[in-house]
């Protein structure tokens, strides 16, 4: 028979009777701990966009646990952060009340949005607040155009990034003896694909690229075939699409069936070559695959232990996990800089500084006077064999890009 | 130009594909000649049997063509019972508490499955995903010629079904005249639950077609949803030779009208060719003469 507890002794019982009473006798004790200060991430946890909203809260409790960890916010006495989920639904009006609700939850700042229209309406929901909001991966130009004191970006704005891709394209075909010659682009006729298709019309041809076609579709699309005909036809050297992942794995697929190979597959915001998910399950049609997106820096280590966190939780590691990671590190400066987790410090503290930038390829994040992060960087990535690799610029690059794919 | 074999592979293909628009009209169609539902819940179906044609591959390992002859008689109980104790009896018998029941029903079905599934993309990749039939020099793919040939046979013995056995004719006698079919014995409450449950079991068989080159994500049937009505109003309300002939003709139209006009575009040529349908012929190709 094993001892049981059946008996205590009379000792441990005054033992734990004092204890408890000096314990509740003594709530300066308690009082000392200085209080944690919320930090509201605002993410699509539920709708179309749940999956990258899940991705998201990962990086941003991993930052978290690993600044409380460390002691928390030094300049507050080792006060903890406490993140506060806001849902944002994949929609932009549950975004503007999520944002509310972070308010009332009486947070510090709001980090995220992910999708452009909901970044628009969130930031303006947290303007009338004056509640600092720092913008994850949304792109669209006018997020940090309208004078809002609050917002600031972290990522790249459309114009910075295709101004890049376009960059590292011309590059990569100069590189490789200029097999680029005509182009076709394949986008979706939403704002996202359309404003991309209208940009890549504009600056391609200067650059000595011969647009043959510009092939729109609507989201979501029931057939590609008609898309991979065309395609067909007019033997495109180069590929650039704009659309999101089920649309781009319908168009590879079919590319595939077709038999249509062309030197390259460009894409930029989106494509296979930042999506594990679809490199895993189809692996031949992703082969080559390039794109030109938000991406951590691969040579950091904190990105491989981000990922084995992922996917250690049998998902699909993207780049929603290190951006959000990096902007809490972000914010835990500002808030260190400012000394206080007052919100009007915090805005003038992310205004007036210089801050790390966690694992993003960004070097220094400075804000410029609109709010974006100046020196914000995508980067060009590769699928090559079962992997993501990063192919520009130099010092993130992790592998040689591999063009022209088919010969 | 377009070399004629691009023009005559598009063409093909269009036809290939409104093959299935026309599997997910049947249904529509057989429940609105019947019920007198539009039934909104149509899209949300397809997109459970799906999943369904989904989970027997990805669990049980189950070739998705075969999965149909598990997830037809499934989606039939479930369709059944559907009308039998939920969309019947809330709606109190009107018609517009009947477009509520289904509108409300799509809603809750698309939220269970984003609760149960995410809003994830699945495939199913199968050996045969990518195959292509060659003909001469066409392409076409391998699951939309199986497509096609499945479509032809389910809607064969569906027609063999309403005009041969017991429980079709009833279903015809139901559709053309409720209260006589009831004065000489037919339940009409359980005709009413066999169409819905038959309207479903078509969705499975639509479902096991589009798996190998498709994918499903919870909001996935409202991608057919919409062309389906077209082909439903296109067709004739109610037919189901009407179903299949307007399934073909939309998917050619818009084969044709995409690889000439482009995407976006095409989707115009559906609609034109739905207007100047209606203008013509108001009650669609096959329907009934007011």
């Amino acid at each position: 028979m094993t001892r049981s507890s059946k008996s205590l002794s009379r000792r441990t019982v005054l033992k734990s009777g004092v204890a408890l009473t000096s314990m509740l006798a003594a709530p300066g004790l308690l009082r000392a701990e200085p209080a944690p200060v919320k930090v509201g991430l605002l993410q699509p946890i539920s709708g179309a966009f749940a999956l990258d909203g899940d991705l998201a809260k990962i990086g941003a409790e991993f930052a978290v646990k690993e600044i409380n960890d460390a002691g928390g916010i030094k300049a507050l006495g080792g006060a903890k952060l406490d993140l506060v989920v806001g849902d944002s639904r994949s929609n932009a009006e549950a975004g503007a009340q999520a944002t509310e609700e972070l308010q009332s939850a009486g947070v510090a700042a709001v980090l995220g949005g992910f999708a452009s229209g909901i970044a628009l309406t969130a930031t303006q929901a947290a303007a009338r607040y004056d509640l600092p909001f720092v913008v994850d991966c949304a792109v669209a130009d006018t997020i940090t155009e309208r004078g809002l004191k609050n917002t600031f970006r972290f990522n790249p704005n459309f114009s910075m990034a295709t101004a890049v891709a376009l960059k590292n394209l011309v590059k990569l075909n100069d590189d490789a003896g200029k097999p680029v010659k005509t182009v076709a682009i394949v986008h979706e006729d939403g704002l996202f694909g359309s404003g991309l298709a209208k940009i890549m019309q504009e600056k391609l041809p200067p650059l000595g690229f011969q647009i043959v076609e510009t092939i729109a579709h609507p989201t979501p699309a029931r057939d590609m075939t008609n898309v991979v005909l065309r395609l067909r036809a007019l033997n495109p050297d180069l590929i650039v699409p704009s659309h999101y992942f089920n649309e781009f794995v319908l168009m590879a697929r079919t590319l595939q069936q077709q038999r249509v190979r062309a030197k390259g597959i460009y894409a930029v915001f989106g494509g296979a070559a930042s999506s594990y998910r679809f490199v895993n399950e189809f692996p031949e049609a992703a082969q080559g695959v390039m794109d030109c997106n938000h991406w951590g820096d691969p040579k950091s280590p904190i990105t491989a232990k981000l990922r084995e966190t992922v996917t250690a939780a049998g998902k699909f590691y993207a780049y929603n996990t290190p951006i959000n990671y990096s902007l809490v590190k972000v914010f835990a400066q500002a808030v260190e800089k400012a000394g206080s987790a007052d919100r009007a410090k915090i805005i003038e503290a992310l205004a007036a500084n210089e801050f790390d930038s966690g694992i993003m390829p960004y070097g220094k994040t400075k804000f410029d006077a609109k709010g974006q992060n100046s020196s914000a960087l995508p980067l060009n990535t590769q699928v090559q064999g079962k992997d993501i690799k990063v192919i520009y610029p130099a010092e993130y690059a992790d592998a040689k890009p591999v063009f022209p794919i088919n010969g | 130009m377009y070399s004629p074999q691009i023009v005559v592979e598009a063409l093909l293909n269009g036809l290939m594909l409104g093959a299935i628009y026309a599997l997910i009209a049947l249904g529509l169609t057989l429940i609105y000649g019947v019920l007198h539902i539009v039934n909104f819940a149509h899209g949300a179906l397809l997109t459970v049997a799906m999943f369904m044609v989904w989970l027997a591959c990805a669990r049980f390992g189950l070739d998705p063509y075969l999965a149909i002859l598990f997830v037809a008689p499934a989606m039939f109980a479930l369709g059944y019972a559907l009308q039998r104790f939920i969309i019947g009896p809330a709606s109190h018998g009107k018609d517009n508490g009947i477009l509520l029941v289904t509108l409300g029903l799509s809603i809750i079905i698309e939220n269970a499955l984003l609760a149960a599934f995410q809003s994830d993309t699945r495939t199913i990749t199968t050996d045969y995903s990518f195959r292509v039939v060659e003909l001469g020099p066409l392409l076409l793919s391998f699951p939309r010629v199986v497509g096609f040939g499945v479509t032809i046979a389910t809607t064969l013995l569906l027609w063999l079904v309403l005009h041969q056995t017991d429980i079709g004719k009833a279903i015809r006698a139901v559709a053309k005249e409720k209260l006589g079919a009831s004065l000489v014995g037919i339940s009409v409450p359980h005709v009413y639950a066999m169409t819905f449950a038959i309207g479903c079991a078509c969705l499975a068989v639509a479902a096991g077609l589009l798996m190998p080159s498709f994918y499903v994500s919870p909001k996935t049937g409202a991608a057919f949803v919409l062309v389906a009505f077209t082909i439903v109003v296109l067709g004739g309300m109610g037919s189901i030779p009407g179903a299949l002939i307007g399934g073909l003709l939309i998917g050619v139209v818009e084969a044709a009208s995409s690889l000439f006009l482009g995407d976006s575009l095409g989707q115009i040529g559906i609609f034109l060719i739905f207007i100047v349908t209606l203008l013509v012929r108001p009650t669609g190709l096959f329907g009934a003469r007011a």
